[in-house]
């Protein structure tokens, strides 16, 4: 309502009396005093910037903070084998804007003429293919909302607080519509061949990054992805085409690819050796450990933010499973001694980010809040003492999924509170 | 709405629900027709750089000995790995570690994690050095194996390695992996007085 309100309450009587029984108890007949006068907006008295003939839409230039950044638990002495974190403080919903989507290359960002770009298919075939670009895009082509996770997130954060915001202790993490074909149509084409069990997936970059993939798995729902929330894969995400594998660990969704070979047993690469294995209690690694388990995460408010009053404050955050879909979150704000289902708010998809929501009224003193989601399979999410009755963690451990709580000081100030 | 109009409604609406654009969550069928064109292996092969590290299938001819690979080491690898491998500018050591996974200060290093020592051929050559991967000839490669080898105590200081000799270096980490046996947690949904 206006702030003239003698004006407005003028013209508004002026009109009917059949409407002013609920008019005069509404807020534009009086209403309290505010705090300062409204001005009228600079931005309302002229003309805004023209629009340019051609451009590439950027945010607000006041949202500059909303940035993709680096972990801050240390300092990678060079920067082509490193990775960069989702704000998910800042994501709205459950579709992360593209230019956020989190980055970990092995050997840099190449970039690809897709005019001489070319996917092989050998091996165990009956007979090897080529494809470029434009045949690959010949095809019928399907769009899938999957999140994307690397194995490696969170994992600062087991027994220490070690991460300030959940960009840095949760960020591996991003979702997004992937659109593409079924790797099986091309396995299916080039004819699979007797004793065909595994795949290689490998990358046309500096890294030439490769990982084995188990046969059943690809011809269930891998895909071969040249776009990403409506346009081309962006550089960073593997333009010109990348597989993405729904549910497992990011690593081995291969960028930039150029190779698919077919064999009768997996490579054991180091990447799937030396490297994405996890320590067991008694000096052994769990090997092709893929999948990444039920998992969830309040994002707001979360660590680094402040609680400027007590009152209402809706808890938001988002759970995910590489099994299935998410059928329950709970909060706790006591500690995990109390819960209480959260909202799912549609659409709740297979292996996807879900949002959930819960309004909590803050009392003004300290707290601890966290969430637990619960997947299509029955698997609760465990606490890390769950998760350290079975595996040996001491430093930097992948396939962190426990449950992540933050606390709230009387003052308002939120901070991991993992340990 | 009187109920026989309630009835037609309801009607309509199912067959409005059956006959709906078909919807899948699952993949569509592959299509009849197929965009891919016929290649040889032979004329792939510059691309065909995989080696199956347990019993090196795909390494190619050539030799080097640990002599040659602390050359080609000092040449290529020395100003990020450092002096003997011991840790650099960039990364940590890559010497070393073999026993101590039973403890929690493990280190990883070629020696200590590869269970396989083809991996270090086909990790160097696809990926090192890191400013020129895919540059060096399989001599090189087979030499610097020889050398990261030899200075975790695995080969001889006579060591030559090439397609027959460096599958067989037995590494101390080759029985040191267990399948995934996830789920290895079984929380339950408690709501009331937890913990």
């Amino acid at each position: 309502m206006g702030n003239d309100t003698k004006h407005s309450r003028r013209s508004f009587l002026g009109k009917s009396a059949v409407i002013a029984g609920t008019a005069l108890a509404g807020a534009g007949v009086g209403g309290r005093a505010g705090a300062e006068p409204l001005p009228i907006p600079p931005t309302a008295q002229q003309p805004g910037r023209p629009i340019p003939a051609t451009a590439y839409g950027t945010p607000s230039k006041f949202e500059s903070h909303v940035v993709r950044r680096r972990t801050d638990v240390f300092v990678n002495r060079q920067n082509w084998s490193d990775w960069s974190m989702t704000p998910l403080q800042h994501q709205h919903g459950i579709v992360t804007p593209t230019g956020l989507i989190f980055e970990r290359h092995h050997a840099g960002i190449p970039d690809i003429d897709p005019a001489m770009h070319k996917l092989v298919i050998h091996g165990l075939v009956k007979q090897p293919l080529v494809f470029s670009m434009s045949d690959l895009m010949r095809y019928p082509s399907v769009s899938k909302f999957h999140f994307l996770e690397c194995s490696g997130n969170t994992l600062a954060d087991w027994t220490k607080a070690a991460s300030t915001t959940v960009q840095q202790t949760h960020g591996l993490l991003s979702c997004a519509q992937w659109t593409g074909l079924p790797v099986s149509w091309l396995l299916d084409e080039a004819g699979l061949g007797p004793g065909a069990t595994w795949v290689l997936f490998e990358g046309a970059d500096g890294s030439n990054h490769t990982r084995s993939i188990p046969l059943d798995k690809v011809m269930d729902d891998a895909l071969l992805v040249y776009a990403q929330n409506g346009e081309m894969l962006r550089p960073e995400q593997g333009y010109p085409l990348r597989v993405f594998i729904p549910g497992w660990e990011g690593n081995v969704s291969v960028k930039w690819l150029r190779r698919i070979k077919v064999g009768d047993q997996p490579w054991h690469f180091r990447s799937e050796t030396a490297r994405y294995t996890d320590p067991m209690p008694d000096g052994k690694w769990r090997q092709f450990s893929f999948l990444m388990e039920c998992k969830s995460v309040i994002t707001r408010p979360s660590g680094g933010m402040k609680l400027e009053r007590p009152g209402l404050h809706e808890i938001q955050g988002f759970a995910w499973s590489g099994r299935g879909r998410i059928t329950a979150v709970d909060v706790s704000v006591d500690g995990g001694k109390n819960w209480q289902p959260a909202t799912l708010e549609e659409p709740v998809i297979d292996k996807c980010l879900t949002r959930f929501r819960h309004r909590w009224s803050w009392d003004g003193r300290p707290a601890v809040i966290q969430s637990r989601a619960v997947d299509s399979t029955g698997y609760v999410q465990p606490t890390v003492p769950d998760i350290m009755k079975a595996r040996a963690i001491a430093g930097f451990v992948q396939h962190h999924n426990g449950i992540f709580p933050w606390s709230v000081s009387a003052s308002g100030e939120v901070r991991n509170a993992i340990a | 709405m009187r109920s026989r109009e309630l009835v037609l409604a309801v009607a309509v609406a199912l067959i409005v629900a059956a006959c709906a654009a078909p919807t899948a969550s699952r993949l569509p069928e592959r299509p009849r027709v197929g965009f891919g064109q016929p290649i040889s292996e032979a004329d792939l092969a510059a691309w065909n750089i995989d080696v199956r590290t347990p019993d090196g299938l795909g390494l190619p001819p050539g030799r080097g000995t640990v002599a040659q690979g602390k050359a080609v080491y000092e040449a290529k690898c020395v100003a990020c790995h450092g002096p003997e491998a011991k840790g650099g500018s960039m990364y940590g050591t890559m010497v070393g570690g073999i026993g101590s996974f039973k403890t929690n200060a493990r280190v990883l290093t070629p020696g200590s994690m590869y269970p396989y020592a083809p991996i270090l051929f086909d990790y160097v050559r696809r990926a090192m050095p890191m400013d020129r991967p895919l540059t060096m000839t399989a001599d090189e490669v087979y030499a610097v194996a020889a050398y990261i080898l030899h200075l975790n105590g695995l080969v001889p200081a006579d060591a030559v390695m090439d397609q027959s000799s460096l599958p067989k270096v037995q590494m101390p980490n080759r029985d040191g992996f267990i399948p995934d046996d996830r789920p290895d947690t079984s929380a339950v949904r408690c709501m009331r007085d937890c913990k």
